[in-house]
C-alpha cells in the first residue's frame, strides 16, 4: 500500500491529469518511503488510480465538492483521462487497462522520463557495463546524477499548478518537502546497480563516483525566459513565472537521453624519498624553444611506473625543494609526494609497494607508501631549515691544504645574496641575507678541494662559490683571494622531514 | 703558477661565463675607435653589459678617477628600481642609451652604452666604491649593468652585435693596421 493520506487525493488527481508520472506524484506527495519508488511504476500507477477511485466510497461528499471546481480550471485535453478514474470501481476493466497503458507510455511532463524507463534494470545494466569496461578496483561506489536544468523549471511549474488550483482547499504543499528527482532516482537505481555489480555497496559516500548525465535537447529552450528576466529570484513572485511559462508544463514527445557514464576515483597520494646520483637529470621535462633538452627527468622517472601501477589518469608531483640538473641528491633522500588523479587501482599491500619502488630506475626511491587523503604537510618548497652540501671546488691559484684550513674555522658567516642572475628572469630582484653555519674542507690537489657546507635553506651555493659577478658577498673567491669555481655539487638530505 | 696544470683544468671546467653565457660585442661604439663593449647573454636571456678587454679604459695602465651613473640632469641610473617578478618600473633602454660616464685620471672620458634594448635591472654599485674592480675584473665583478630584454626580442637584440669570432677578426685587423703604420 502506498503511504498516502486522504488529503493527498486532490493532489494526486491534479498531478495525474497534468501528465505526471506515478513516481513524480509520490514525490509531490512527499512520500519518503524508498520502497514505494522501487516498485515497478506500472504498479504504482495502478495503485494511485485505485487510491483516487476509492474516494467515491469513503470521502464521497468531499470529493464531489472538489470535483465541481474542476471543469473550469482543468486543461481540456487532460479532462477525458481524469473522468473515468473518478468513478473508480465501477469502471470496466478493458478501458482502465487501455488508459493505464496510455499513461505509462506518456513521457512525464516533470521528470521527462528520468523516473520512468530511465531508472529501470536496463539502465542499471548500462551503468554497470560502463563501470566494468573501465576496469576499476573498488569496494563501494557512489552514484551521482546530473539532470537537465529545465527540470527545475518544469518542477516549479507543476508545483505552482497544483498550488494555485487547490489554494482554496487549504492544501499545504511545502516545496521543500517535495522529494527531489535526483533523490528518487538514486533510491531506485542504487539497489539495482548494486545487484548488477554482484553485491558491491552503493553508498552515499565513496571514493569511487559513477556519474550519470541526462540531457533533453527538445526542451532546452524551457530555461531561456530565465536569462531575459531582470528579477533576481524568478521563483518567488510566481506572477512573473506564470506569465512566461505554461502551467502545468507542456507534454513532450521525447524523454531524456542518457549521456556516457563517467567514472571517477578520488585521488590517491603517494610519498617517499628519492636519491639522485646523476649530474645530467633535470627535475621536470626540460624543453627549450619547443625542443626537448634531456632524455628524462626526476619527475618522469618516479612518476611513470607509479602512474602505470595505479593506472592513474594523471598526476601532480611535488617535492620538498628541488636540485639543479647537475646536482646530486644524497643522504636520506629528498621527500616527495604525488597526487594520482583518477586511479583505477588503489589498493597495494606492503610487498607490492616494495616491488613498485624497485621498478623505479636511475633514481633511487625509498620509503614509498600511499595514502587516501592528501598529505597536508607536503607543500612545494617546504624544506629543512638547514641544508647540507658537498661541493667540488676549483681554484685558479694553486693551493696547499694549509691554505684552506682556515675555512673550517668560519662559523655563521652571513652572506648578502642578490637574486642570482641565473634565476633573475623569473624571481624578484632582492638582496637576501643568508647564513652559512659551518664549512669543512678536504684537500684534493693544488687546484681542487671538497667543500662541505651547512647553510640556511635558500642559500645559493653556486653563487657563493663563484661570486655571481660579485653579487654574492662575501664569496669564496674573496675568502681565498683567487678565482674559484664549482665543478660538482651534491645536496645531503637529512632525516627530519619524513612526511 | 703552473700553467700546464691550469690549462688542463680549464679544459675540464670552462668558466662560469663560458658555461652559461654567450659573448656578444659592439666594436668602436658610436664610431669611437676601440671603444668596444661586451654583452654577456645568459641562456635565460638576461644580459650583462661589460667593457671589452680592448676598451681604451683598460689600456696603457689607465686608472679611473670617477664613474658617474648620472647620465643627464634628469636621469640617474642609480635611481633605477624594479619591482616584482615582472620587473616593473625599470628604465627602458635602447641600443644607444648611455649607462654611465667614466673619467680616467688622464682626464679622458668615456661613455658606456646599453648596446641592447631592454629593461634596466641593476647597475653595479660596487665599482663606485672600488673603481679598480673595473680594471681588474672587467668581465665579472667589474660589470656595468644588468639588462633584461623583452622575451620576444631575446634573439633579435643581438642581431646587430658581433659574435666572438667576428669581434676577434675586427681586433686582429686593427693590430695589423697599427703595425703597418710607419
Ligand atoms: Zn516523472
Amino acid at each position: 500500500m502506498l503511504p498516502l493520506k486522504d488529503k493527498d487525493k486532490p493532489v494526486v488527481q491534479k498531478l495525474l491529469s497534468a501528465g505526471c508520472c506515478a513516481r513524480c506524484v509520490l514525490r509531490f506527495c512527499c512520500v519518503s518511503v524508498q520502497a514505494a519508488y522501487r516498485q515497478p511504476q506500472q504498479e504504482t500507477l495502478k495503485e494511485l488510480h485505485c487510491f483516487i477511485g476509492d474516494t467515491t466510497d469513503s470521502g464521497a461528499a468531499k470529493s464531489t465538492e472538489e470535483n465541481k471546481d474542476e471543469p473550469a480550471e482543468d486543461p481540456p485535453s487532460k479532462r477525458p483521462k481524469l473522468e473515468p478514474s473518478l468513478t473508480g470501481a465501477e469502471l470496466d476493466q478493458g478501458s482502465t487497462a487501455e488508459k493505464l497503458k496510455d499513461e505509462e507510455s506518456q513521457v512525464c511532463v516533470v521528470c521527462l522520463g528520468i523516473l520512468q524507463e530511465l531508472c529501470d534494470k536496463n539502465q542499471a545494466i548500462k551503468i554497470v557495463e560502463a563501470v566494468k569496461g573501465e576496469n576499476y578496483e573498488f569496494d563501494t561506489l557512489v552514484l551521482s546524477v546530473s539532470l537537465p536544468a529545465q527540470l527545475c523549471v518544469r518542477e516549479h511549474s507543476c508545483w505552482l499548478h497544483v498550488k494555485t488550483q487547490l489554494r482554496e482547499k487549504s492544501i499545504i504543499l511545502g516545496k521543500d518537502d517535495v522529494i527531489q528527482v535526483k533523490e528518487a532516482f538514486k533510491w531506485i537505481m542504487q539497489s539495482l546497480v548494486a545487484k548488477e555489480l554482484g553485491g558491491v555497496a552503493v553508498v552515499t559516500k565513496s571514493p569511487f563516483e559513477v556519474g550519470v548525465e541526462f540531457t533533453h535537447p527538445e526542451t532546452d529552450a524551457d530555461c531561456h525566459f530565465l536569462y531575459v528576466s531582470n528579477s533576481s529570484n524568478i521563483f518567488t513572485p510566481g506572477l512573473f513565472f506564470l506569465s512566461h511559462y505554461p502551467c502545468p508544463p507542456i507534454q513532450t514527445t521525447t524523454r531524456c537521453s542518457a549521456q556516457d557514464v563517467q567514472c571517477l576515483h578520488t585521488s590517491v597520494f603517494v610519498a617517499g624519498r628519492y636519491n639522485k646520483f646523476c649530474r645530467s637529470l633535470p627535475q621536470t621535462p626540460w624543453v627549450i624553444d619547443g625542443e626537448r633538452r634531456m632524455e628524462s627527468s626526476v619527475e618522469e622517472l618516479i612518476a611513470t611506473p607509479i602512474v602505470s601501477a595505479f593506472r592513474a589518469q594523471g598526476f601532480n608531483f611535488s617535492s620538498s625543494g628541488r636540485e639543479d640538473v647537475d646536482v646530486r641528491t644524497l643522504g636520506n633522500g629528498r621527500p616527495f609526494a604525488m597526487e594520482l588523479l583518477n586511479p583505477h587501482r588503489s589498493r597495494f599491500n606492503r610487498v607490492q609497494m616494495k616491488q613498485l619502488q624497485e621498478k623505479i630506475k636511475q633514481i633511487k626511491v625509498t620509503h614509498l607508501y600511499y595514502h587516501r587523503e592528501a598529505m597536508s604537510r607536503m607543500k612545494e618548497g617546504e624544506e629543512e631549515k638547514t641544508k647540507s652540501y658537498t661541493a667540488l671546488i676549483w681554484t685558479q691559484k694553486p693551493i696547499c691544504s694549509e691554505d684552506i684550513t682556515f675555512i673550517d674555522g668560519i662559523k655563521d658567516l652571513t652572506l648578502e645574496q642578490k637574486t642570482p642572475l641565473r634565476v633573475l628572469h623569473r624571481r624578484v630582484l632582492a638582496v637576501r641575507p643568508r647564513v652559512i653555519h659551518s664549512m669543512t674542507t678536504r684537500f684534493l690537489d693544488p687546484h681542487h678541494f671538497y667543500l662541505g657546507l651547512k647553510t640556511q635553506a635558500g642559500t645559493y651555493i653556486k653563487e657563493f662559490v663563484h661570486g655571481d659577478f660579485g653579487r654574492t658577498k662575501p664569496n669564496l673567491c674573496q675568502l681565498l683571494k683567487t678565482e674559484t669555481d664549482i665543478l660538482e655539487l651534491d645536496v645531503e638530505v637529512g632525516w627530519k622531514p619524513l612526511i | 703558477m703552473d700553467s700546464v696544470e691550469e690549462r688542463d683544468t680549464e679544459i675540464k671546467a670552462p668558466s662560469v661565463i663560458d658555461r652559461y653565457y654567450t659573448r656578444w660585442y659592439r666594436a668602436d661604439m658610436k664610431g669611437k675607435p676601440c671603444e668596444d663593449h661586451c654583452i654577456l647573454q645568459h641562456s635565460n636571456r638576461i644580459c650583462v653589459v661589460t667593457l671589452a678587454e680592448t676598451h681604451p679604459i683598460l689600456q696603457d695602465g689607465r686608472t679611473i678617477k670617477s664613474i658617474n651613473y648620472q647620465i643627464s640632469n634628469g636621469c640617474s641610473r642609480l635611481k633605477n628600481k624594479v619591482f616584482g617578478k615582472s620587473k616593473r618600473g625599470g628604465q627602458f633602454l635602447t641600443d644607444f642609451a648611455p649607462l654611465c660616464r667614466i673619467t680616467c685620471t688622464d682626464e679622458s672620458e668615456y661613455t658606456i652604452y646599453s648596446c641592447i634594448r631592454g629593461r634596466l635591472l641593476e647597475v653595479n654599485e660596487n665599482i663606485l666604491e672600488r673603481p679598480a674592480l673595473l680594471l681588474e675584473k672587467p668581465s665579472t665583478e667589474g660589470y656595468i649593468a644588468v639588462i633584461l630584454p623583452k622575451f620576444e626580442e631575446s634573439k633579435s637584440i643581438t642581431e646587430n652585435l658581433l659574435s666572438r669570432e667576428e669581434f676577434e677578426r675586427v681586433v686582429s685587423k686593427r693590430s695589423v693596421a697599427v703595425q703597418s703604420q710607419p
